[in-house]
């Protein structure tokens, strides 16, 4: 499927590029175009995602062989030979995709294109900040669609500026410091990631078809094949020290995105001073980002690691649902507090992840989904109420509910989905996510289960605060929600209702991959399944 | 008529109310009358629906019939092969006659709820959520899995708490909206942890395939223990949901909510869904998980008696009343008198819902009268504030005194059909068990519900009014809110049930509903139905004789206390005062699970706050002012201090940024030169970056300090800063898309 012998994955990736390039060209004054570019490269990046679930083969396996993934694009992109130390330098333009991102390219699409329209009230130099954005864009769907490491680090490190700018020139009044620590953070983890990417780098070859060359390759699915480790390089072997330690520094890269606890700090900070579009894409977007790398890099590639630390990564997720609900439950700042049930909702997809069965890494894809799209709305909500009030602080309201009935309705759907009602999607992917932990982990995942009690709680008191109760006369005047507001919050919405009654649509994209990176990681990892 | 249409119909029976709900919310306050006759008409198809299933069902179907359909395919799992996870909805006997239950309740109470709701600021929303509540308790009942059990377990909890939050701006009623759920949901996780066990060994939600596979010897674990555990934990969704000890506390809150959704939600069909769970899961329950279960119910049955004797709010003592009859049916399933709980479930629906109506009406009549008073302080729900309604309000009145009578057990009334039973089975469990305790809370509640209720009509009905102008505007209510309270009179008659009066045994009833084998392994089964069947037939002679006197002692107390005033209540509390405030305070549950688990709760989430501010995020922030100290020697930050670490800064750059390139030169031979370029600015700007950090964390003012610093370096380095202003945006996307053509270029 290609246009202009480009591929639909390179399309769907540099769309905004171009949408970027003519932003910037447009004249500052003119803001309306401004605004309506960015919508529109959006809007047709919508439109491919939309044509690639369309044509999606949900039989296709994917995970570690090329023949199993869709829409694949692969070209040489550098190929320097005879490099002194390095010898052949190969680095492919190595894209496709399978069950395990295709959901996230299509929330990508979706959420970059609400959070245009999140962004309309923009005032200051709103040509930097939809250039910024789209760049943004351009960033994170790489980083889903990326076969090639090399490529995907890329993706990761381009996606890494815009976000800090963002934050530091767009956001709340200590910016700066929320930037800084986003950056700093997140590149501590990107040097961790690129020193496992060179280590495995150096540990694998290939046999280069034309030539019959052995020569270290960049790509993905030829690492997660043990046979393509050299006898005697640093990672070679199953279950040694460099291995683990490779594990762990990959871990801490992508735990740093998710974030896992204890690398959290960084997101209530970044969300608290975000504004408010930021806040969405960090939420629905970014934070996907770790732990689909975790599962298309860590899992694959270091199966025996990953059985190893199988039940430290659980415990890692009990902590981030339990802690998350906790700390969140003590919030007074309403960003705040859904920044940190969203580490709460994370750990659900770690717990998922580390059962390493069908049912656990559904949950945890589906969750990944469910989680981008609920919690973005709640990002919303907060900046809704915000863009009016000016406070964030949930004891300074009370009875919204009357006053704003049709934002409380939105809001109704929201709050009730992150807390877990059965009918809504996150109620799905929670629960297999747990059915799934269960079949691993006994103990561990009925402790993770006070996390459901805790969700409970602190939403139906956060909802009890702002919206019940009566109206304080200072925001006696304070207009509904409006048109462009509901444009952003309905379409989730309903993704959110459809999926949490019939959720197969989604769930049918995943099951082979979810089943090959089951058997990949159980049978490379040496072990036989319990 | 074949059994796939049969079944199909109960299928437009779960629809039809959701479908109400969605067009109310929607569409609600632009229909006439604000769409109340939608939500009330479409109950009453349902409920003449779901009877035609159960009359089919009862006469001419003997099996029962399914349907299911494939919500969810894991494909080829790993060691599993092909797994997917079936839905689906069953008509059997029980499920038949507790639609028909939840339908005759809910259409009554819609249609109640027209009076009683008139001039609601929200009556549309009210009709929506009573719609989404019928549909997610028939989602309960219709069932033939877990997995759809616990969707509508959690449905009908939101819809609870919706509805006890109708009137939202009371501060109280919002709290106990919240507590509902979430006490609930302490429930539920022992509930959703059974069903994890239950789907780990079986791979199934389907209560007929779990049930066979048990049959068949395959358990949990492989051992006994685990299959009472996970009987256990089901049960666990129970003692939530049908307000059990321990967690029967948000019951009494809960009736912050309009008096009809007492009626419908917390008196007969929401709380009793625990009890259908039981009833459902009963073939699985292994003999310790049933004494377990008896113990439970005769304690809740207990507990929540002795409390409804010394409360004074109407709906108080009636939900206190619910509670312990709750407790009872819970106790008649755990003793294995099967039919006999969930017999009492049916008829409890009928008159507990008509008292709660009942009351509404009085509090409709008082509400009325004291806003003709104008009196606004005086509570219209304390019944010391009542007196003498009985002849302004003839209807209700004979209504309430009808269904009083039935839940007391008196002769002729549903009530004593099923309480009997019920009495009879925990008699005939004590003989054959040894376990006494049980039947002896089950007669003393007997005559403490005898008591209590007496009271509460004596105290309302009888006697003389307190207020002698307010009497005077007392009037009878409208005929949308009698004549439902006429039909639940009427339905707690024996001859519905049963065509002998003192015997239940010989109706209908009984033949539709009967205990289910176990499927238990035989080492761990409780009593065998023959057995068990015996020890019945002898002990249900005693066990009337003995109910009918404790009801006696407990009407004629209450009568000698209330009505001839021979014995002085008053004092009477005077003088055990320790005890009476220990009642009226309901052994004060609340007040020690708001200071141990909710305040303890409260108290970890604080510390964990503090932790994370001060401990986590001061270890990163600890980090970064290090390595800024090493790297600058200084903590403290002055103008000329921060100048200097600027000017490290640059050097400190400019000499990576040369020693890059040359090392880059080396390796990479002059082909390269660019690329170590580019990959040395990179290393450079992470340098930079990490410097920037030594104070980025450190504090608000130094990280200004240094981002004012740093707009020196924006020319250099092409950063955007915070007083950045649009060009600079644009000099840097330029700055990266250079970058990257020239990266291209040199690569291709």
């Amino acid at each position: 499927m290609s246009f202009l012998g480009f591929g639909i994955l390179s399309w769907a990736t540099f769309l905004p590029i171009i949408g970027m390039v003519l932003v910037l060209l447009l004249p500052k004054e003119n803001k309306s175009a401004i605004r309506w570019s960015a919508a529109f490269f959006t809007a047709l990046q919508v439109i491919l995602a939309g044509i690639i679930y369309i044509n999606f083969n949900r039989g296709m396996s994917g995970i570690n062989t090329q023949e199993g993934f869709q829409f694949v694009e692969k070209a040489t992109w550098i190929d320097i030979k005879s490099v002194a130390w390095f010898g052949r330098i190969h680095i492919d333009y190595f894209m496709g995709i399978d069950g395990l991102s295709v959901l996230m390219v299509i929330l990508t699409a979706i959420i970059s294109f609400i959070a245009v329209f999140a962004s309309w009230g923009i005032v200051k130099s709103i040509k930097g900040y939809f250039a910024l954005l789209l760049l943004l864009d351009t960033g994170m769907m790489g980083v889903f669609v990326s076969l090639d490491f090399f490529l995907f680090y890329v993706f990761w490190e381009i996606m890494l500026l815009p976000m800090y700018f963002l934050i530091g020139v767009w956001g709340g009044p200590r910016r700066e410091y929320a930037a800084i620590k986003f950056f700093l953070y997140t590149l501590f983890g990107s040097v961790l990631i690129l020193l496992a990417m060179l280590a495995l780098y150096f540990s694998v070859s290939v046999i280069d078809p034309a030539t019959g060359e052995k020569f270290h390759t960049f790509n993905m699915l030829a690492m997660m094949n043990p046979n393509n480790f050299d006898p005697g390089s640093i990672l070679s072997g199953l279950n040694t020290s460099w291995r683990y330690l490779a594990f762990i520094g990959l871990f801490i890269g992508f735990a740093i995105k998710v974030p896992i606890f204890p690398f959290h700090t960084w997101l209530p900070d970044a969300h608290v001073e975000a504004p408010t579009a930021i806040s969405v894409i960090l939420a629905g977007v970014l934070l996907k980002m770790g732990t689909y790398g975790l599962l298309r890099v860590s899992f694959p590639m270091f199966p025996d690691a990953t059985l190893y630390y199988q039940i430290p990564l659980a415990i890692l997720g009990f902590i981030n649902i339990v802690y998350g609900a906790l700390v969140a439950m003590a919030q007074t700042d309403f960003k705040k507090l859904i920044a940190y049930s969203s580490i709460s909702h994370m750990g659900v997809v770690v717990l998922g992840m580390a059962a390493l069965n069908t049912q656990g890494l559904t949950g945890a894809v589906f969750q990944m989904f469910n989680h981008g799209t609920i919690t973005a709305m709640l990002f919303l909500i907060v900046g809704v109420i915000y863009d009016r009030a000016h406070t964030r602080g949930l004891n300074d309201f009370g009875g919204l509910m009357n006053q704003m009935p049709k934002y409380s309705g939105v809001m109704v759907i929201a709050f009730f989905a992150a807390l877990g009602l059965p009918g809504l999607s996150g109620f799905i992917s929670e629960a297999f996510s747990f059915l799934g932990a269960f079949q691993s982990f006994k103990a561990i995942t009925i402790a993770s289960t006070l996390g459901i009690v805790l969700t409970a709680a602190y939403m139906l008191w956060t909802l009890q605060r702002v919206f019940l109760g009566t109206l304080p006369d200072k925001w006696k005047s304070l207009p509904d929600i409006n048109g462009r507001e509901l444009f952003t919050l309905v379409p989730l919405a309903i993704i959110v209702i459809f999926l949490g009654i019939y959720p197969s649509p989604a769930i049918d994209l995943m099951t082979s991959a979810v089943n090959t990176l089951v058997n990949v990681v159980n049978q490379n990892g040496g072990m036989t399944l319990p | 008529m074949s059994p796939e249409l049969l079944v199909k119909f109960s299928l437009i029976v779960l629809l039809l109310p959701l479908i109400s709900f969605v067009t109310l919310i929607f569409l609600g306050k632009r229909l006439s009358r604000q769409g109340d006759w939608l939500g009330t008409s479409v109950l009453f198809i349902c409920l003449a629906i779901s009877f035609f299933i159960m009359y089919q069902k009862l006469t001419v179907f003997d099996e029962p019939i399914s349907l299911s359909f494939k919500w969810v395919d894991f494909g080829n799992v790993p060691l599993l092969g092909f797994l997917q996870m079936y839905l689906g909805l069953v008509i059997d006997n029980l499920s038949a006659i507790m639609m028909v239950v939840v339908c005759i309740v809910s259409a009554l109470v819609h249609l109640f709820s027209i009076g009683y709701m008139k001039g609601d600021v929200r009556y549309t929303r009210y009709f929506a959520y009573l719609g989404l509540f019928t549909f997610s308790m028939l989602v309960i009942v219709l069932t033939n899995n877990f997995f759809t059990m616990y969707v509508g377990w959690e449905l009908v909890g939101i819809s609870s708490y919706l509805l006890i939050g109708h009137w939202y701006e009371k501060k109280s009623a919002s709290d106990a909206a919240i507590k509902a759920f979430v006490v609930n949901r302490i429930g539920d996780i022992g509930m959703f942890t059974g069903i994890l066990i239950l789907y780990y060994t079986f791979r199934t939600f389907g209560f007929n395939e779990i049930f066979s596979a048990i049959q068949s010897g395959h358990i949990p674990m492989g051992s006994e223990s685990w299959l009472t555990a996970a009987g256990i934990l089901i049960f666990c969704g129970a003692i939530g949901k049908s307000a059990q000890f321990p967690l029967h506390v948000w019951l009494p809150d809960a009736m912050e909510g309009p008096t009809p959704v007492s009626a419908l939600i917390h008196a007969a069909t929401m709380v009793a869904a625990g009890v259908y769970l039981v009833a459902r899961t009963f073939p699985m329950m292994t003999a310790s998980a049933l004494i377990v279960i008896a113990y439970v119910g005769a304690i809740t049955a207990f507990i929540s008696a002795t409390i409804a004797i010394a409360q004074n709010d109407i709906k108080k003592v009636l939900a206190y009343s619910t509670i312990s009859q709750l407790g009872y049916m819970v106790m008649g399933l755990g003793v294995g008198a099967y039919t006999a709980g969930f017999f009492h479930l049916t008829t409890h629906a009928m008159f507990k819902a008509g008292l709660f109506l009942g009351s509404g009406s009085v509090i409709y009549a008082m509400h009325k009268a004291l806003h003709h008073q104008g009196d606004h302080h005086t509570d219209a729900q304390d019944i010391r504030n009542m007196g003498g309604l009985g002849k302004k309000m003839p209807i209700t009145f004979f209504a309430f005194l009808m269904y009083t009578l039935a839940i007391s057990g008196v002769p002729f009334t549903s009530g004593f059909l099923s309480k009997d039973e019920v009495l009879a089975g925990t008699l005939a469990f004590g003989g054959l068990t040894g376990h006494y305790l049980i039947p002896i809370v089950g007669f003393l509640v007997a005559g403490l519900t005898a008591f209590y209720m007496f009271r509460l009509v004596i105290i309302t009905f009888l006697g003389d009014p307190v207020d002698a102008n307010r009497i005077e505007h007392i009037h009878e209510s409208p005929k949308t809110m009698t004549i439902p309270l006429i039909i639940f009179a009427v339905l707690s008659f024996f001859v519905f049930f049963s065509f002998n009066p003192f015997g239940a045994s010989s109706g209908w009833f009984y033949h539709a509903i009967e205990r289910p084998i176990s499927v238990v392994p035989e080492t761990v089964r409780a009593t065998e139905i023959e057995k068990f069947e015996e020890a019945l037939h002898h002990s249900h002679i005693p066990a009337m004789a003995l109910s009918l006197i404790v009801a006696g002692i407990g009407i004629l107390l209450a009568f000698v206390t209330y009505k001839w005033k021979k014995i002085n209540a008053d004092t009477l509390a005077e003088k055990y005062s320790g005890l009476y405030k220990f009642l009226l305070n309901k052994w004060y549950f609340d007040e020690l699970y708001s200071a141990v688990i909710v305040g303890g709760t409260l108290a970890v989430t604080r510390i964990l706050r503090w932790f994370d501010n001060n401990i986590i995020d001061g270890i990163v922030n600890g980090t970064a002012g290090w390595t800024k100290g090493i790297v600058f020697g200084y903590t403290d930050h002055s103008k000329e201090q921060k100048a200097s670490a600027t000017a490290l800064l640059i050097i400190g750059g400019i000499v990576s940024v040369v020693a890059a390139i040359f090392v880059g030169q080396w390796f990479y031979g002059q082909h390269a030169l660019i690329s170590a370029i580019v990959m040395g600015l990179l290393t450079a700007g992470l340098t930079f970056f990490f410097f920037w950090a030594g104070a980025g964390g450190f504090d608000q003012r130094v990280v200004d300090g240094l981002v004012n610093g740093m707009a020196y370096f924006s020319g250099f380095f092409g950063i955007l800063l915070r007083k950045t202003q649009t060009g600079r945006v644009q000099s840097y996307i330029i700055f990266v898309i250079l970058g990257v053509m020239v990266l291209f270029y040199v690569f291709r």
